[in-house]
């Protein structure tokens, strides 16, 4: 009787074992975003344009150089920091200055932010300078965009596209 | 006072755990109870997820395109076959991290992370890494909905760390980023890590010899069989295909490797960082907290030892080795203690042949010793008791300062011997109280499988069965010898079974029987508490 007590007990307990594996394994069910939200998501890699121009290196300049490193013309690495503006309704919703990359910032400026928001229709303005020596902004983009519940809109930066993307 | 409060919490936690694991007891019996062989269990679930991945592997289709389909149809098309392996392989993989965790905490509660530990527990750290690094991987292979999920989540949680020229995650950004050769590497880090895998675990289990690598067969059947029973009842399945456009609804989320995912999202990625580093940081740091003085270590006298490799083996910690003897004779070996190694246990001293009381010698000095507690003195302790019994049934109850506390039994009958383990019980000193004038001996000691120095309760069982040696001599103990096994607490429980040879003792000599001298009673065996 003890023995088939025991057969029992272990039964159930392999069975809460499985029970437990099982339910965790998928469940409670995790909703990442409310039913009635969307996703914007900014990201760009993006290398800033130069922060000043190359210039010709003067006579007494390249004396002072090592014979093999007179180069004529001196260009920086540096390159500019990329600013970035999204207004939402109207509203500023993201404001943001890339630091260039690399120990020199000679390196691409990268971006990465989430906007969850509400689903339905919204005016999104996004604004870029990548330019240091230029004022204001010279990328800009305005759109209306609809969004679906669920719906995830990537704002990125693409040169060759023209520059401000949406997808 | 940071000890002291982690003292207190672990010292709470582990009466409850005690409580359950006595529990099981009831019901699995104390060898085959699971929570003694939670590092066992961890090795056959990670077979079977290395067994059933082999299957996986040849049929999965490594493109952006194929690995959906791939898997989409073993569970589809090859539900019998492929589908009951694939949710195998995923509930050993989810068993596998729960039973690595509950091992942990064990080894915790029951304070295995210092002294001559410490090794098994600073190599056992990093493999939690191991673990979530191949298990996460793999949940990205379906390349579902819920793949999708979390890869991003993982690559938002990385690019965290400024250590990425690129973001990571502009690799799940759209449909056109994700490409085949993401999914190779994803391969690559699903297979190659548990490979770094089996090579931390033979470091983790380095200094133990006769590590357990395989549970009891009844356990490991009725394992697999749960969780076979559990794949045909409930087969893994995939949702709707990954598509970056969208964010999925609910999902079905593994909670024992992605719990993490969601916590990020509710705090933020430094949070869980913070989170992640502080707490292998903490298990990292654990045994350099301060904690008691270390016991002495075994110390091994030259000319009472003859070689002969018992102490060797069954030294649980592997902390002897054998050298050269100094006195010269070609072939003859000396046992050498590693400090570093030696738990301090004296089951050495237990399978020593010189640890016998019958010798002549004024003073017993024998071959492996601990100072602490020298075979010399026990055997003044066990005449003394002898001396000191009163009554026809005397009662030698040999003990361990681990197990159930034998100071607790009363009695003018008794003599009592706490040893620092049940191990360390040299066999014929059952038979020298038996000649000494006591009518039974009760040996005890912390519950099967649960011995606090791993194997002293098998071997000692195994001694006075006479199928180990040193043995105990057929013809000494009959039905005057008990042995009783009972954790600390269990005072009461023991002192039951102490009753109960009082009362066979008593029936014996009524029968007007000698137990020891009688040939026609049968050797009592080893009894096997819960």
């Amino acid at each position: 009787m003890a023995k088939l007590i025991s057969w029992i007990g272990q039964a159930l307990l392999y069975g809460l074992f499985a029970l437990i594996i099982g339910y965790f394994s998928s469940s409670p069910p995790y909703r990442h975003l409310p039913a009635d939200q969307a996703l914007i998501k900014l990201s760009f890699s993006h290398e800033g344009k130069l922060v000043s121009a190359c210039r010709q290196r003067t006579a007494e300049e390249l004396a002072k150089l090592a014979p093999n490193m007179r180069a004529p013309m001196d260009c920086p690495r540096e390159r500019s920091p990329v600013s970035v503006e999204i207004d939402l309704d109207g509203t500023p919703a993201y404001r943001h200055v890339a630091i260039p990359s690399g120990l020199s910032r000679d390196g691409a400026s990268t971006v990465y932010k989430r906007f969850p928001v509400h689903a339905g229709e919204h005016r999104l303005a996004i604004r870029l300078n990548d330019d240091a020596r230029a004022t204001g902004f010279n990328y800009r983009r305005e759109e209306m965009v609809i969004l679906k519940p669920g719906k995830v809109l990537v704002i990125d930066f693409n040169q060759e596209a023209g520059g401000i993307t949406l997808q | 006072m940071t000890m002291n409060l982690l003292d207190l919490t672990r010292g709470g936690a582990l009466v409850v755990y005690h409580r359950i694991e006595h529990d099981f007891d009831r019901v699995f019996g104390a060898a085959l109870n699971p929570w003694r062989h939670l590092g066992a269990l961890g090795f056959l679930f990670f077979w079977i997820i290395a067994v059933t991945g082999l299957y996986l592997y040849a049929v999965l289709d490594t493109s952006v395109d194929g690995v959906y389909r791939s898997i989409n149809w073993l569970s589809r098309e090859q539900w019998y076959l492929g589908g009951v392996l694939r949710s195998l392989h995923r509930y050993a993989a989810d068993a596998f991290v729960l039973v690595t965790l509950l091992h942990l905490l064990r080894e915790f509660l029951l304070g295995r992370y210092t002294g001559f530990r410490h090794f098994s527990w600073l190599t056992g750290v990093p493999l939690l890494w191991f673990v979530y690094i191949s298990g996460v991987v793999g949940i990205w292979l379906r390349w579902d909905q819920l793949a999708q999920f979390s890869a991003a989540a993982t690559a938002e949680w990385l690019d965290a760390l400024p250590v990425f020229a690129t973001p990571l995650i502009r690799n799940y950004l759209s449909a056109n980023a994700v490409s085949d050769r993401l999914f190779s590497l994803f391969v690559f880090v699903h297979i190659g890590v548990p490979l770094l895998l089996i090579f931390g675990l033979w470091f983790h289990i380095q200094r133990i010899s006769r590590a357990e690598v395989f549970p009891p067969p009844a356990l490991a059947a009725g394992s697999l069989f749960a969780l076979l029973a559990l794949s045909l009842a409930l087969p893994v399945t995939n949702q709707a295909a990954a598509d970056l456009s969208v964010v999925p609804g609910p999902l079905p989320l593994d909670w024992f490797y992605l719990f993490w995912q969601p916590l990020m999202y509710a705090t933020s990625a430094g949070a869980v960082w913070a989170l992640v580093i502080g707490a292998t940081l903490l298990l990292f740091s654990l045994p350099a907290l301060p904690h008691g003085a270390a016991s002495p270590v075994a110390e091994v006298d030259p000319d009472n030892c003859n070689g002969c490799r018992r102490c060797f083996e069954d030294c649980p910690y592997a902390a002897i080795v054998m050298v050269p003897h100094p006195d010269g004779i070609p072939g003859r070996q000396l046992a050498q203690v590693n400090p570093g190694l030696c738990a301090s246990c004296g089951i050495c001293a237990g399978a020593c042949p010189s640890s016998t009381p019958f010798r002549s010698a004024a003073k017993l000095v024998t071959g492996i010793d601990m100072p602490q507690m020298p075979i010399d003195g026990l055997r003044r302790t066990l005449e003394r008791g002898l001396a000191r019994l009163e009554g026809e049934n005397g009662i030698v109850v040999f003990g361990c300062d681990q197990g159930a506390d034998v100071a607790s039994l009363a009695g003018k009958d008794l003599a009592r011997v706490s040893l620092i383990c049940t191990g360390m019980l040299p066999p014929s000193f059952v038979e020298y109280a038996l000649r000494g004038g006591a009518a039974g001996v009760l040996v005890t000691g912390c519950r099967a499988g649960g011995c606090a120095f791993r194997l002293g309760n098998r071997w000692t069982e195994e001694r006075l069965a006479a199928t180990r040696e040193p043995h105990l001599r057929a013809s000494a103990p009959g039905k005057a010898l008990r042995v009783a096994w009972a954790d600390r607490g269990e005072e009461a429980e023991l002192a039951v079974m102490l009753d109960d040879l009082r009362q066979a003792l008593a029936a014996e000599r009524l029968h007007n029987r000698d137990p020891i001298a009688d040939p026609l009673v049968p050797p009592t065996r080893p009894t096997v508490h819960g």
